[in-house]
This record gives structure tokens, C-alpha cells and sequence, in this order.
């Protein structure tokens, strides 16, 4: 296999963090190479600089046997680089082909653009409409769109940053074949992802990075999910301790709830027992917010719809919510769960106030409120300097296990989280999995609204889809396999595998 | 019929003028609101300068010069040291305002040069402003910069993750807002009042600003605006001159609640409308800093 790309001693330091340290790896011809890490191990560190976003401090890259060193994107794309990026860099407000066209050097007129993309899509299964504004695409679809934007470059080397953390089942599987279809033609691909099993099936070789270091460059298939997590972490994961839990009497009832807003919920029912982890999938977008914000009062629903312990619920806003001990979590950490100017002392006192007496007399009790944030910080291990940081200080995993523990120390009878281990590293996702089923092994109930299908089997008793705002019935979590889920969440939205000639 | 057309297009024209160059600015994702400001800058620069040579031509290059100089003073403060772009604009407004009244002040009073005429009895500066409406659509829509431009505006994370410089755009942008705001403004001065006085440009500014919004940034809406509005303080012209029994306040209100109304019901027509969003571009007033 001769090799495409090869990195040597690469390295950039940021003011107090060496983000990478001696960094070497190769991708050859025709392979996908995955790249694996924890968050903050430097993996979109180390890809910006082969994308010419970022200069390397010292070390030199070679691409088709020639020194690559892009002074920017621009040069890296002529050299033949091509990135799809995690979060997608596209213009909502610009057509199919006119993104296609900012992502090309010399693009061809318009006319002719749009027919090519009209072919290249076809031919890799993945049809689009050139004239479609990308804000009326789906995720899928829009992936599709920064796909093809790399395809009609003819990339020697493309990167792909968590591309299938948007997608349901069958669109990952599609966009594999289209992957494998061109890594069979010798494009070289560097995959990034920290889903082991995603990696273990598809990628040729994997390079592990840990705090900017390469750990290895191992065969995953060679190695178990759990062995290529303890090279990442650098230590055994701690194993998800589901036991002791016993699904005791209803506590919530949800029914005929429906919302207003831009995805709208539809009759949507359901009950949660005492004890019970009720997990509810579903593609982003497709009423997860709106159900949500009717769960923890931000958004009262019709009299009747939302009743716990007895109690209408229902025309009664979050504070009143949460003195009855409806706790809930939103997906944005930064501006929705926290405001990020504020210390995290203070931001206790927006959830916690009432519940931990943190207010007397209309005054704020400011010590007791550091007390109850310093108990969450130990209670989490929230790698903070202490309580008087401001939250937009932490990285997004601290401010997430500060988010959730603020909400788990307060005793809730039901807690709502949504998307609690997003864009969390591995160690913090396991310590926040595990705080939500010991809270149902203390007889609360918990419904937790999330994309990532391996977490919800691994936490929940029973499952429900959310699609287009609606809640499919549910199902017990036992013996469903990842196929019937993806189903359940709407297929793969009439994308198809591609039928090129190799 | 006629005339009154004729004078509703030379009404019309600093705010098409100025709102043409704010809507390029927008577009690349800068919110300007010093529009003001720089107009009534090329306002009294523009009149100096035809004052002084006689050529009412190089008035209006002096304007836009004059105009551009005070938008980069924008630019530097909120492309490089991040400052926040309302109260920057805000400030840009009364800076112009404050200076234009010092330095006017030996200006007042003295007559402008004649206007150059031009084909159909219109000056040359009505045409050139009708010209720039199709010129900015085309070079917006069908020009490769003219997409980065819009690209810079719409996501500039995106744009910068692919490379475009964002930065420069704007700035460029900003610099032609300012050209076109300075010669709106020396319209006032050296076309419609013929002489400089204190604070002339009397709110244009603010109106060209709403007339972009009213406009959803799209260059053929601000023609619509701007006529509309012209038409609308030519109407209140003709009604006062025939001695309509209304205080002549109100009617001097009318194009600027004209203006009020139209934005209101935009608004209500997105809150409560299917289309939804709306068609400002998404990094408006954001301030970009790149980390290398």
C-alpha cells in the first residue's frame, strides 16, 4: 500500500495547552484510516493543519510524495485535501450549487455545475436538487451536499470529522458504501469518530490519540471496543452498573400533548413509572426541543396533557414545575441549561433555587449557593478552579456533568434531559450515564431524549421514536436490535446504496 | 404626471443611494448604523468640494471618498479590535453629526455649482443610482465575489473554514456602503437644497437603514423602498402646497410612518406567516474573530 499522506513530528502548542505533541501517521492508497480520541486528544487540531486552517509549530506533512504545508484551505484543496466538516460548514440561505461552488477552486458556470452535480450524485446514490436552498434539506441531505462538494474535486486525501453523528442507521450504512466505493477507486480516507463499533466495522487502521499524543496505530478489528477505549482514555472504562432498579408505580402521564412551533408535537402519550429510564430517539429536529421546553414548563401545553403524582401539571411554568420536582436538563449547555457570563455558583441558583433554599426572603443566600455548587463540583468531578468560574469557562463535558449534577442533587421525582453526553468525551459520558440510573435505582423517573442509539439501549428500559413530533408506542429496550430502531425512527429517507462501476 | 414622477425619483435617490451600499455591507454581515453619520460626512465634504472647484462631478467623488474614509473608521473598530457594531455605529452617526457641524460652518449660506444635466431632464446622479440597482443584483447574484460576499454574511465560520478571507470582505463591503452613503448625502447638499446646512440629511440615514430591512436585502426592493418613501414625502409636498387643512407636522410624519408600517408588517408577516426566518443574512452583527 503506498501511502497517500504521511505526517512526521507535527506539532502546535496553544497558550497553555500543547494541543499536539509529535504527531506521526500515515493513510495509503484506497484505505480508511480512523483517527481516535477523547475530546480534547487534538484530533480537529491535527486535521486542521493537514486542511491548511491551522500551522503546525514544527513537524512536515507529505502528500503524493511532496511536502504539504497549505498556507490555507485554499491551497490545501489544491493539493488535493477535501474535508467534510462535524458541523456543517454550509449557507442556509444559498442554494445546493451555490455551496458546491464555494467549495471549489475554479468552479465550472452555473449551468454546467448543476448538471454535474446532478450526475455525481446519482451515480453515488445520494440524488440532490442543485436549485433546493439548503435550509429546506434535511441533516442527511445535508451532508450529502458537503459529500459531493468534496467528490467533484476528485480528492486524493478527504477527511471526515463525525460525520454519522447526524444520522439515522440506514443513512450511516449508505454513506459507508459511498465511502468504501471510493476507497476502492484509491482515494485515501481519514475518518474521525469516537463511535468504536462504527470504527471497528469500516476503517482499515486506526490511530489513537491521547492529550496530543499518538497512543498507536492499530487493525480495530483486531481489538475489542473495550480495549480501543482504554487506549483513548488511557485507563479501563468504568462499566455501566445497570442492577437494582425495579419499576415501581406511574408518576408521570403525558397525553394528547401537542405544541405549536417550527416542528410542532403531535398527540404525543406517554407514562413513566417510578425507577424507570424511559429513552426517546430520533433524528435532530424532529421535535425533541418542542418536547422538551412542554415537558419542563418553558412551553405550557392545553389543561390535562401533562399530569404528575396526580397533578396538573400543565398550565404551570418551570419554577412551579421544578418545586413539585419536575427537573429538566436542555440539549444547550451554553445559553439555555447555563448562562455562560455568570459563575457557577450562580448559576445554581437559576434551577436550584427553590429546591435548595438558596433564596430567603427574596435575597439571595450567596454562600449557601456556593455550597451547592462546590457539592455538585465534588459530587461530578468538574474540573473547575471552583465555583466562582464563569460556566462559558469550562469545556463542554465540565459544564454538561455541572448541568446534569446540578439537576440530580436536587432529589427530582422526574428529571427530562435531553442529549445529556453530547460532544462529551468518554470518561465524562459514562459518569453521567451512570449518575441518571442511579438516580432511577433511587425511585425517580427519567426520560432521556437523545441521538446516540448506544446510549439510549444502554440506559433505558423501555424506547420510543420521536419522528416529525410524533412519539411512536413504546417498546422494551430488551432484545430490540439497532435495524428495527432505525426503522422506528424513519428509515433512511429515500437514500439508496450507490451503483457505480468500480 | 410627469414632473411628479421626476421629482419623486430625485427624492428617492439618497436613500437609494444610501441603502444600496448599506445592503451590500449587510449582505457581507455587517449591520453599519452609522449610515447617518456618513452621509451627512459627504454631505458637507461633497459640497465643500463643489463649492471650491465648481464642478458639482467632483463634489460627489470627494463625497464618496469622504464617506468611505468614515466607514473605515467602522471598519477598524469593529473588524479589528471587535467592538460592538450598534453602539459603534450609533457613534459613527454622532461623530459625523458633530464634525459636519464644525467644520460647516463657514459653508452655510453660500450656493452650490449647477447640477449637470442629464438625458429625460434628469441629473446624471438619478441615473447612476437607478444604474446600481441591477449592478449590485448582478454582481450580488452572478459574480463569484459577489457570492463570497454573501457567503461571508450568511456564515462566516463556514466561509473562514473554507478559506475565504472574511475580514477583507467586509471590509471592502463596508468601504462601498460608506462611497454610496457619502453620495447620498452630497445628493441633499449639492442637488435637492443647494446650499449646506446643520444636520441636513434629517434622518435619511435611519429611513435607508429600514428601507433595507423593508427591502429583505434584496437590491430590487430597495428601488421599491426608496420610491415608495420618495413618493410618499413628494405627496406630502404637493398636499401642503394645496393647503390641505392638516398641521403640516403630520404630513411631514407621513413618510416616516409610511416607513414604520411597512416594517411592522413585515415582522407581523414572518412571526405569523408559513414562510418563517426571514431573509437576514445569518451572521448579521456578529463579530467574527479567527483563531490561528
Amino acid at each position: 500500500m503506498t501511502d497517500v499522506f504521511r505526517a512526521e513530528g507535527l506539532g502546535k502548542t496553544y497558550p497553555g495547552v500543547r494541543a499536539n505533541d509529535d504527531i506521526g501517521f500515515s493513510v495509503g492508497r484506497g484505505e480508511i484510516h480512523a483517527l481516535l480520541g477523547e475530546n480534547g486528544a487534538g484530533k480537529s487540531t491535527l486535521v486542521k493543519m493537514i486542511y491548511g486552517l491551522v500551522r503546525p509549530d514544527e513537524g512536515r506533512m507529505v502528500l503524493n510524495g511532496q511536502p504539504h504545508a497549505p498556507a490555507d484551505p485554499r491551497a490545501a484543496r489544491a493539493a488535493g485535501v477535501a474535508m467534510v466538516f462535524q458541523h456543517f460548514s454550509l449557507f442556509d440561505a444559498l442554494t445546493v450549487a451555490e455551496n458546491v461552488a464555494l467549495g471549489m477552486e475554479n468552479p465550472p458556470p452555473r449551468a454546467d455545475l448543476s448538471r454535474r452535480i446532478s450526475e455525481v450524485s446519482t451515480a453515488y446514490g445520494l440524488p440532490l436538487n442543485p436549485a433546493r436552498r439548503i435550509a429546506s434539506l434535511s441533516a442527511g441531505e445535508r451532508q450529502r451536499v458537503e459529500i459531493i462538494r468534496c467528490l467533484l474535486q476528485d480528492p486524493r486525501l478527504l477527511i471526515m470529522d463525525e460525520p454519522t453523528s447526524v444520522l439515522t442507521p440506514q443513512e450511516a450504512e449508505i454513506l459507508f458504501a459511498t465511502l468504501r466505493q471510493l476507497a476502492a477507486q484509491g482515494t485515501a480516507i481519514l475518518y474521525i469518530s469516537h463511535k468504536l463499533d462504527e470504527i471497528r466495522s469500516h476503517c482499515d487502521r486506526a490511530t489513537i490519540l491521547r492529550h496530543g499524543k499518538v497512543v498507536g496505530t492499530v487493525d480495530p478489528r483486531a481489538h475489542s471496543a473495550r480495549e480501543l477505549a482504554a487506549m483513548m482514555v488511557g485507563a479501563e472504562m468504568r462499566i455501566i452498573d445497570r442492577s437494582g432498579r425495579v419499576p415501581g408505580a406511574e408518576i408521570l402521564q403525558v397525553q394528547d400533548l401537542s405544541s405549536s412551533g417550527e416542528m410542532a408535537l403531535k398527540d404525543v402519550a406517554l407514562t413513566l413509572r417510578a425507577g424507570e429510564i424511559l429513552g426517546i430517539g430520533g433524528v435532530a429536529g424532529n421535535g425533541q426541543e418542542e418536547l422538551l421546553a412542554a415537558l419542563s414548563g418553558e412551553d405550557p401545553t392545553a389543561p390535562g396533557t401533562v399530569i404528575m403524582d396526580g397533578t396538573d401539571l400543565s398550565a404551570m411554568g418551570p419554577e412551579a414545575r421544578r418545586r413539585l420536582g419536575l427537573l429538566s436538563a436542555p440539549e444547550d449547555r451554553l445559553g439555555h441549561a447555563a448562562v455562560p457570563e455568570f459563575s457557577l455558583s450562580e448559576n445554581t441558583l437559576l434551577t436550584a433555587g427553590a429546591r435548595q433554599n438558596l433564596v430567603r426572603h427574596g435575597l439571595v443566600d450567596h454562600s449557601a449557593a456556593r455550597r451547592f455548587a462546590e457539592a455538585v463540583i465534588n459530587a461530578f468531578d468538574v474540573r473547575t478552579p471552583g465555583p466562582g468560574t464563569a460556566a462559558g469557562a469550562l469545556s463542554g463535558g465540565n459544564l454538561q456533568k455541572f448541568v446534569i449534577g446540578r439537576e440530580v442533587l436536587g432529589k427530582p421525582r422526574v428529571l427530562v434531559v435531553n442529549q445529556p453526553t453530547w460532544g462529551v468525551d468518554a470518561g465524562a459520558a459514562a459518569a453521567i450515564r451512570q449518575a441518571l440510573l442511579d438516580l432511577a435505582g433511587n425511585e425517580a423517573g427519567v426520560i432521556v431524549i437523545s441521538q446516540d442509539l448506544d446510549e439510549l439501549l444502554e440506559l433505558s428500559d423501555r424506547f420510543c421514536a420521536l419522528n416529525q413530533g410524533r412519539l411512536s408506542a413504546p417498546r422494551p429496550t430488551e432484545g430490540l436490535t439497532i435495524e428495527e430502531i432505525g426503522l422506528m425512527l424513519g428509515g433512511g429517507h429515500g437514500m439508496e446504496v450507490g451503483h457505480v462501476p468500480a | 404626471m410627469i414632473s411628479v414622477f421626476i421629482l419623486l425619483l430625485g427624492a428617492a435617490t439618497p436613500i437609494l443611494f444610501a441603502a444600496l451600499g448599506e445592503l451590500v455591507a449587510e449582505r457581507a454581515g455587517v449591520l453599519n448604523l452609522g449610515v447617518e453619520g456618513m452621509m451627512v460626512g459627504g454631505a458637507l465634504a461633497g459640497f465643500a468640494a463643489a463649492h471650491a472647484t465648481g464642478s458639482p462631478a467632483l463634489g460627489f467623488a470627494v463625497a464618496a471618498l469622504a464617506g468611505a474614509a468614515l466607514s473605515m473608521l467602522f471598519a477598524m473598530m469593529t473588524q479589528y479590535l471587535l467592538s460592538n457594531q450598534v453602539a459603534t455605529g450609533l457613534a459613527l452617526t454622532l461623530f459625523g453629526l458633530g464634525l459636519t457641524a464644525m467644520f460647516g460652518k463657514p459653508y452655510e449660506g453660500v450656493k452650490a455649482p449647477a447640477m449637470m444635466a442629464g438625458p429625460l431632464g434628469l441629473n446624471w446622479m438619478i441615473w447612476l443610482g437607478l444604474a446600481m440597482v441591477p449592478v449590485v443584483w448582478w454582481f450580488l447574484v452572478r459574480t463569484r465575489p459577489g457570492l463570497i460576499l454573501r457567503a461571508v454574511g450568511e456564515n462566516h465560520d463556514a466561509a473562514h473554514g473554507l478559506g475565504y478571507p472574511v475580514r477583507a470582505m467586509r471590509i471592502a463591503a463596508l468601504a462601498f456602503g460608506g462611497a454610496m452613503a457619502g453620495m447620498g448625502g452630497a445628493y441633499i447638499s449639492i442637488a435637492t437644497v443647494l446650499q449646506w446646512t446643520e444636520g441636513m440629511t434629517a434622518g435619511a440615514g435611519w429611513i435607508a437603514l429600514a428601507i433595507v430591512v423593508f427591502a429583505q436585502w434584496n437590491p430590487w426592493g430597495v428601488l421599491a423602498g426608496a420610491w415608495l418613501f420618495g413618493g410618499v414625502t413628494v405627496l406630502q409636498l404637493r398636499l401642503q402646497a394645496a393647503g390641505v387643512a392638516v398641521p403640516v407636522q403630520f404630513l411631514a410624519m407621513a413618510p416616516y410612518l409610511a416607513t414604520i408600517l411597512v416594517l411592522v408588517l413585515i415582522s407581523a408577516r414572518q412571526k405569523f406567516g408559513r414562510s418563517g426566518g426571514g431573509a437576514a443574512p445569518g451572521s448579521l452583527g456578529r463579530p467574527f474573530h479567527a483563531l490561528r
